[in-house]
Parts: C-alpha cells; sequence; structure tokens
C-alpha cells in the first residue's frame, strides 16, 4: 500500500496527473470510501485492502470532463469496466493514468458480521493473510479469507489488467467455482421455481436505485426510468409486477456490455443476487454467437450491436 | 411486568393476529424486514435491524390516496379507505420508535395527514430492547435508551422469556387481551439485561459522537461550508439512505392508470435523486452536492430549526451499514464536528 | 394558512385531508398570448371553489397527466369564480392549453401565505413591477387593491414583456386598471415593434427612468434575471429591502410541508411562501 501512496504522491508532484482517484480510510477498517485526492497530504487517508471492492471505473465519466489526467487505480476486474467505457465513448482514456493493482480477493465485510466488527487483522495489501482475525463487540473470531469473498471473487475473470499504464502488487488466483453454475442451477427449475424464486428475491426490492447508479454499463445521462413522460419513474413498486420489470428491463439495457463486475449485487442493501440476469445473458451469448466477454478488447465487435448472415436467431433456429 | 416463554411466542402471535393485523420482522431470502405475520412466517426477533425501518407501518413506501374516475367527460373521487383495522407492530427498535416521533412532528402538524393519523390511532408499538447494540449504532447521541425502548409495551428477551411491560393505555389494553399468555413477574431479569446493555453501549464506537455545530444555529452557518465539496464525492446519488432510513418523509405524489381511470398514490422519495426538484422550467438543486447537503442540513440542522431542537435522525445506523460508497452521516456530523466551520 | 381549507367530506372522521382535491369545471379559457392562457375554473354545480387570499395558489390536476401548484390570479374579492394563467412549458401546461371550456379538472388549495393586503401595505402607496407571465399572482393583489380603493394610496403599475403579443391581461390592464382614478400603468416591451406607440426597453431599466421616490412599498414578481436588476435599481433609489415584496417558486408535491422538496433552508415555500420580503430572502440560503 506504501508503494501505491509513494508512487501516487511522486507523480501529483511532477505534475504527470492532476487528481487521484483511489479508496480513503473509513471510520472502521470495512468502510473504505471511494476517493478523490489532491493534494500529497489528502493521500495519508489513501487505503488499499481486503475491503476496497467498488469498482472506481464509472467515477472516471465525470473525471473525463476536467483539466489535466487523474490517476486512478483499477483492480484486474475493474479494467474491463474501463474498456468498456472507452469502448462506448464515455470515459477518454487520454485522461487517466492507470496503475493495475494486485488483488487477493475482495471481502463482503457482511459475511464477517459487519454489524459487529470493531477490527480486522489480515485483510491489509499485500499482505493478507489466509486467516481474518475479526474483533468484534461481541468476542474474536477467525474466518477463513475466502469464506470471507465477494461472490465475483470466486469466479473472478482472471487477475490480468485489460488496460493499464503500469502495474504494482502481486495477485492471487481466486477462482474456486464455476461462473455460471448459479445460472445453470436456476435454468435448471420448472417456471414454477424460477417465478418462486426471482419474486421472493425481487420483492425485497427497495427502488433504491443503488445497482443501476454503481453499474458502469448504466451511464446513461437520463435513464429511461427517470424519465417523466414516461409511467415507470415511478419510486415504488406499485405493483409486484414493476419490481421485476425495473431489474429485467435494466438487465437487457446492460446486456452485451455488461462486463459481469458483480458491483451490482455488491451493493444491493437487500442482497439481490442481480448478477444472475446479467451472467444468464452473458451465458446465452457465449452459446449463442460465440464466447465474448465484455471489456476485453476495445475494437472487437460487440455480438448484439453486429450483424452477421450466420447469426443465430434464437426461437427461429440457425439462420 | 409479565413474561411469556419464547418458545410460546408463536400463540403470542395467534392471539394477537386473531383480531388485528400483527407487522413484526420476518427473514425472508435471506434478509430480515418487517411483514405480515402468517402462519409458519420465520419470525426473525434476533437480526438487530431490519433492512428497510418499519415506518412503512405508518407511512408505506407507496399507498393509494384516491381513485379518479371520468364518465362522459365528468370526473368522480373516491378517497381511499382510512386505516380502520387495528394492527401491532411487534419487535420496533427503540430507535425505529423515536422515528415514529420524528415523523409525528411532520405528519401530526396541521393540516394533519388524516391517512398517517389514521394508522397511529389504530397501530400499537410493542417494541424490544437491543440485547446486542452493534458498532454502527449512535442512538445515545439522540438521547435515546435501547435498553428501555418507549413504545405502547415495551419488551425484553433475556433468557427462556420475552419480558413484557405496557407504558400507555393501548399498551393496558393490549396485555389485558392477552392475559391468558402473559405470567405477572418480577422486574429483575430485566433490571440484569438493562445492565448487560448499558454495559455494551459503553464500549460502542460511536458512543460520544457530538452534535456540536450542528442543530438549529448550522442553518446558516454549515450551509456554504467547503466541507460538502469533499464530502458529496464518492455519492452514487441513489437512494439507499434515504430509504432505509427511519426518519426520512419526503414523498412523491403519481399516478397510476387502471385502465377505466387514474389510482393517485403517494410514495417514498428520495433529495438524492436528480429530478427531486425538477419543474418544467428549472431546478434549484441542480448538482449533486446541493441534494447531499441538502440531506444532512434537513436531518442536522432544518428540521431542528422547525420543531424544538428534535433531530431528524435517531442514530439507527442503517445508513452506515447500507451506503455503497460508506458514506454516512457519521462521517458528516464528525466532519463538521473536527473542523468547526 | 390565513383561511382554513374546505372541510373535507370524503374523510368525515377528520376535518380535511389537504391531499384530496375538489372537481372544478372550467367555464372559460381565454387566450392571453400565444403561449399563455387563462382558466376560470368553479364547481360542477356552480360557485367557487374556495375562498383565497392575494398571492395564495393552488394544485392544479390532470389526472393521469400531473399536477402543479399554479398561484391564483384571479381576486378574492371576484365572488364568483377562481382564475388561473398559466403559461405553456410543460407536460401537464401541454396538456391544459389543449383542454376546452365545459372540460373537468382537479385542483386542491388554497395554499401558502399571502400579500399582506390587510396588513402592512394598507395606506400604503404601492409599485407593481412584473415581468411576462410573473403578472398572474400580481393580478389577484391589483385587483384586490382596486376593488378596496380607499385604504390605499397611489397605484403605480410597471409592466413589461418580450412583445406587445405577450403582454398577460392586456384587455384588462387597458380597460380597467388604466381608468381608476391614482393608478398610473406603465407598459414596456423589450424591442420596437409595429403599431406599439408606447415603451420599449426592459422592465429595470424602464424602472430606472421613472425613478418613484421611496414612500411606497414595491411588489417584484418576474424571471430572476429581472428581479436581480430591479431590485439593483431599487436599492439605488433608497428602497430597504423590508420595502419590497415578491414570490418564490419551487417544485411541490404537497402544498402543505410535509413532502420535503421546496425548502430553502428552513423554509417551505409552500407554506411559509410563496410571499416572502427581500430582507427575509436575503436570509435564505442561496438556493433557489
Amino acid at each position: 500500500m506504501q508503494e501505491l501512496i509513494h508512487r501516487a504522491k511522486s507523480l501529483l508532484e511532477s505534475g504527470e496527473v492532476s487528481r487521484v482517484l483511489g479508496w480513503k480510510k473509513g471510520e472502521n477498517v470495512f468502510d473504505v470510501e471511494p476517493a478523490f485526492f489532491a493534494t500529497a497530504e489528502e493521500l495519508e487517508n489513501f487505503v488499499y485492502n481486503g475491503f476496497c471492492g467498488a469498482n472506481l471505473s464509472k467515477y472516471m465519466i465525470e473525471a473525463s470532463t476536467w483539466e489535466g489526467k487523474t490517476l486512478v487505480f483499477l483492480k484486474p476486474c475493474d479494467t474491463y469496466s474501463f474498456n468498456q467505457l472507452c469502448k462506448e465513448h464515455r470515459i477518454d482514456r487520454e485522461k487517466a493514468y492507470i496503475i493495475g493493482v494486485g488483488c487477493k480477493g475482495k471481502l463482503k465485510a457482511e459475511k464477517l458480521g459487519a454489524e459487529n466488527i470493531l477490527d480486522v487483522q489480515g485483510a491489509g495489501y499485500p499482505d493478507c493473510s489466509d486467516t481474518l482475525k475479526v474483533t468484534t463487540l461481541y468476542g474474536e473470531q477467525e474466518v477463513a479469507y475466502k469464506d470471507a469473498m465477494l461472490e465475483r471473487c470466486h469466479v473472478c475473470k482472471g487477475k490480468e489488467h485489460q488496460v493499464y499504464d503500469e502495474l504494482i502488487g502481486e495477485s492471487v488466483d481466486t477462482c474456486d467455482a464455476d461462473r455460471f453454475a448459479e445460472v445453470a442451477k436456476i435454468e435448471a427449475m420448472s417456471p414454477e421455481e424460477k417465478f418462486a424464486f426471482f419474486q421472493a428475491e425481487l420483492s425485497k426490492c427497495i427502488r433504491c436505485n443503488a445497482c443501476r447508479n454503481v453499474c458502469p454499463a448504466c451511464s446513461c445521462r437520463k435513464c429511461i426510468f427517470d424519465s417523466t413522460k414516461f409511467d415507470s419513474n415511478q419510486k415504488a413498486n406499485t405493483t409486484s409486477f414493476e419490481e421485476k420489470m425495473f431489474h429485467i428491463i435494466r438487465a437487457f439495457h446492460v446486456a452485451g456490455r455488461c462486463t459481469d463486475c458483480g458491483e451490482c449485487s455488491r451493493v444491493c442493501p437487500q442482497g439481490i443476487p442481480l448478477h444472475l440476469f446479467n451472467r444468464k445473458f452473458i451465458k446465452d451469448i457465449n452459446n449463442l454467437y460465440g464466447e465474448y466477454q465484455a471489456g476485453v478488447d476495445i475494437d472487437a465487435k460487440a455480438p448484439l450491436t453486429s450483424f452477421r448472415t450466420d447469426d443465430a436467431e434464437p426461437g427461429v433456429g440457425r439462420g | 411486568m409479565y413474561r411469556i416463554a419464547k418458545a410460546n411466542l408463536n400463540a403470542l402471535y395467534a392471539a394477537i393476529a386473531a383480531s388485528k393485523e400483527l407487522y413484526l420482522p420476518v427473514r425472508s431470502a435471506g434478509k430480515t424486514n418487517f411483514a405480515a405475520w402468517t402462519e409458519g412466517a420465520e419470525v426473525d426477533l434476533d437480526t438487530l435491524k431490519t433492512v428497510r425501518s418499519p415506518k412503512d407501518a405508518f407511512f408505506p413506501q407507496s399507498e393509494n390516496l384516491y381513485t379518479c374516475d371520468r364518465t362522459d367527460g365528468k370526473i368522480s373521487i373516491t378517497p381511499e379507505a382510512l386505516q380502520e383495522k387495528p394492527f401491532v407492530v411487534f419487535g420496533m427498535k427503540a430507535c425505529d420508535v423515536r422515528g415514529v416521533a420524528v415523523l409525528d412532528k411532520v405528519f401530526l402538524s396541521e393540516p394533519v395527514d388524516s391517512y398517517y393519523a389514521a394508522r397511529r390511532e389504530k397501530g400499537i408499538i410493542v417494541s424490544l430492547a437491543c440485547s446486542r447494540p452493534a458498532v454502527s449504532c449512535f442512538c445515545q447521541t439522540f438521547g435515546i435508551d435501547c435498553a428501555a425502548p418507549e413504545g405502547d409495551v415495551a419488551t425484553w428477551m433475556a433468557g427462556e422469556y420475552l419480558y413484557w411491560l405496557p407504558q400507555s393505555e393501548k399498551g393496558e389494553a393490549l396485555t389485558a387481551e392477552l392475559a391468558a399468555l402473559l405470567e405477572e413477574t418480577d422486574d429483575a431479569a430485566v433490571a440484569e439485561e438493562k445492565a448487560s446493555i448499558a454495559a455494551i453501549c459503553d464500549r460502542l464506537p460511536l458512543k460520544g459522537l457530538s452534535l456540536e455545530n450542528w442543530g438549529a444555529a448550522a442553518a446558516d452557518k454549515n450551509f456554504d461550508s467547503p466541507l460538502w465539496e469533499q464530502l458529496y464525492k464518492p455519492c452514487l446519488a441513489c437512494g439507499t439512505c434515504t430509504f432505509v432510513c427511519p426518519t426520512c418523509q419526503c414523498y412523491d405524489i403519481k399516478d397510476y392508470s387502471t385502465g377505466t381511470g387514474v389510482q393517485r398514490f403517494r410514495c417514498w422519495d428520495s433529495c438524492m435523486y436528480s429530478d427531486f426538484t425538477m419543474m418544467a422550467h428549472g431546478n434549484n438543486r441542480t448538482s449533486q452536492l446541493q441534494r447531499f447537503r441538502q440531506r444532512f442540513m434537513h436531518k442536522l440542522a432544518y428540521f431542528p430549526a422547525n420543531n424544538d431542537g428534535m433531530f431528524s435522525c435517531v442514530g439507527c445506523g442503517r445508513c452506515v451499514d447500507k451506503c455503497p460508497s460508506h458514506l454516512n452521516i457519521v462521517k458528516v456530523i464528525k466532519a463538521f464536528g473536527k473542523e468547526g466551520v | 394558512m390565513s383561511e382554513p381549507m374546505h372541510e373535507c367530506k370524503y374523510n368525515p372522521g377528520f376535518m380535511r385531508d389537504t391531499l384530496i382535491p375538489q372537481v372544478a369545471l372550467i367555464t372559460d379559457i381565454r387566450t392571453e398570448t400565444p403561449d399563455v392562457k387563462t382558466f376560470r375554473v368553479e364547481r360542477p354545480e356552480g360557485g367557487k371553489l374556495f375562498e383565497h387570499l392575494p398571492g395564495q395558489c393552488a394544485m392544479v390536476c390532470v389526472p393521469g397527466v400531473g399536477e402543479a401548484m399554479f398561484s391564483i390570479t384571479s381576486s378574492p374579492t371576484n365572488k364568483l369564480y377562481q382564475e388561473f394563467s398559466i403559461k405553456r412549458c410543460g407536460v401537464l401546461t401541454e396538456h391544459l392549453h389543449s383542454m376546452q371550456a365545459g372540460d373537468q379538472i382537479l385542483v386542491r388549495g388554497p395554499y401558502g401565505n399571502n400579500f399582506p393586503v390587510e396588513g402592512e401595505l394598507k395606506g400604503k402607496n404601492l409599485l407593481f413591477i412584473a415581468g411576462g407571465i410573473a403578472l398572474a399572482p400580481l393580478r389577484s393583489v391589483i385587483n384586490y387593491v382596486l376593488d378596496n380603493r380607499e385604504n390605499y394610496g397611489d397605484i403605480d403599475i410597471l409592466y413589461g414583456s418580450r412583445s406587445a403579443d405577450d403582454l398577460v391581461q392586456r384587455k384588462e390592464i387597458e380597460e380597467v386598471w388604466s381608468k381608476v382614478p391614482g393608478v398610473k400603468v406603465h407598459l414596456t416591451i423589450d424591442r420596437e415593434q409595429e403599431g406599439w406607440d408606447g415603451h420599449v426597453g426592459f422592465v429595470p431599466s424602464y424602472l430606472k427612468e421613472l425613478a418613484f421616490d421611496t414612500n411606497r412599498t414595491a411588489i417584484l414578481c418576474g424571471p430572476p434575471i429581472m428581479i436581480k436588476f430591479c431590485l439593483q435599481g431599487l436599492k439605488e433609489m433608497g428602497f430597504a429591502m423590508e420595502q419590497v415584496y415578491t414570490t418564490l417558486e419551487l417544485r411541490m408535491k404537497c402544498g402543505v410541508g410535509k413532502c420535503g422538496r421546496c425548502n430553502i433552508g428552513t423554509k417551505y415555500v409552500c407554506k411559509d411562501g410563496p410571499v416572502f420580503r427581500f430582507d427575509q430572502v436575503d436570509e435564505l440560503p442561496n438556493e433557489y
């Protein structure tokens, strides 16, 4: 971490970058917040540890409109989002100086019983340990690092940065599950079971829009769901249909562009596994149009925005 | 003081539900929220904080105000019926009970909101002391004692029993109705539980969080502070903090087409949303900084200025736990406390 | 709230619920300018919807389209009906402009405070300054004052708009207001126009030319830029901020200070306003 701070300070000092986009210490070890740093002094509060799950790519949309370059720290999975936003002309590659940071998996404080945590030992970077020592209001406990990881880390797309100016720090492979296993499980359900599953999950939705607002693929200047000319800018679930409609339409809107960064599920206050919708689309796209991972290659043609005469036509059969 | 064995709680719920609606914390799809009790519901009194606050019971996220029909160009209005059936909200924590007192200031002040008033009249609050307060709790800052919650009935979980203390006329009446299930007892066990809770409260990291530089006097002096510029930056402009909050009361009024007419309903709104103050010809809060500032200034300065010093925050800490960017009211309170203005 | 609101006949258990509107019949629509129409409303069975005071507002709603707050432009001294002058600028107003006399809408109110016509303004010389559609809130005061002429001193009405075609209530201004003794009307339009032999120029510069003495109370309404320069002009003439009134306008949903969106600092425009004196405006945070 000191290496990151040191490097950021020298890039600021040399004038190469005008500001730094990273993570800032919070009140507690786990409530790290995304932050812009303008001075070496402010960087004293910079932190990089197991709780820095937040994907900073989306903040680069705004930062791209400012004078000068922004030094942004990106984890391997964050770089997919960065690339995708470049592809969509929402951020300016020239306005970013990217330091790719190593990643050993990111933690979900909730899995450690966040509400009682006073301190966590072993979540630091680069020296995180296999076992986290958690001090809570009600005693100590040890938790395997792996058991406290975000879902997305178990199905990690790999620890290679897709775009960077320089790399700092080692990564550890955290992938220990099949990315599409959960989707396959739902696909195997009967229609009634599927409906019951999604009904139970989506009925928890409070329409806070956190999933949309954190989503790097949801970068529209004005969201259709915010349009006053349209009945859907209703903040409440007027009907049980509407909450489903919001999430399903959103999944359609980001299909083919979603990099599966997992931010939607990370931020949902009700713990709805929203990534499953997106992953279903990715799985289907892979099956129908060949393997495609959004955010790998800026110049690659995206399957849903290009046309080939031999394209699959689901429901019609191969064309 | 009365008590009932925890093993018998289901009978208690059934007895209440026989004549009233009963809302209590129910676990569903991995999260605990207040919901209507049904036979077989997974009641969860161990989770300290429901994701949503129980304010829904009095101020639902969405409620119809009236239905409007149009026949031959003539409009007729049928107001939604007001709450008539008595209901019990069981398991409200001290902070959430105080949250209702904050809502009262808004909805029961002239002109009284009759939809809310009817629910307040028919609603009975059975509160539950917090056996295990959490790191994000700071109700003490607002003078709330989570070991001795307000409410029509206060309850405590201790050992194998739930202890039950009526604290109002409504509470006495409910207790009388449930007399067959409750046995009288002394308050020794509750005194012990209170002492145990107090000991934990003493160790809470946010104990001593000071509201210095806040309150009515802050309405003028904190508005132009350069601190807002630093504080708001990571805000995603989502409504999580406002929708999990027990005191946020902003609402929108909207139409829902029924095919033959229009249902006019109100629903929670969030001052964090970009269209909150947007009019056809302008918007007086165009930046997220302004919207972010509005939320905290309202809770910590404007509201106390208009309500005899009462803050529109009860320290439940839900926003602390749930903000996707880990921004929260504690950070805002501290930033101003530390640096003054 | 200066006047008690109507009893709510729908919820007998409660005196009133301010969120439930009354059905209103549009009995007349006057086209004032290319984008302003004046709507006259009454109860379907005839008669006024409610009593109001000059400066108060009401929520006008077309079910399924929208609801918004408009100032009541008719004077309380009118015992037959209420009027709203509405400029076409959004979804709701667009729809209202497409409506015909005989159509029904919903109206609830009145909301907000009022110009102190029976208080601080009584016995004073009055200077009304308005631009464009902002004559709407002032018209209710002007007509109130004219109908109680003996209670007020000299009256000056300075009103301007982009062009002669954009002057709202022109007929009433020329045929009624101008003819009342002790009332001087000063009209101006922004640019020269064929057939216009009156004053040409922006309202603030005309105000300076007219050089009023400070023995009067000013009531100022218009677009923010006009307010800014008129206020500057009044200050230069020696007016104190306590001598100048205005109205503010923000997004509103409930109209009674509960939905939480029209506040400027601690004040809710819907219930503490819309009428403010400029010394009060100066105390508000700069967010309007």
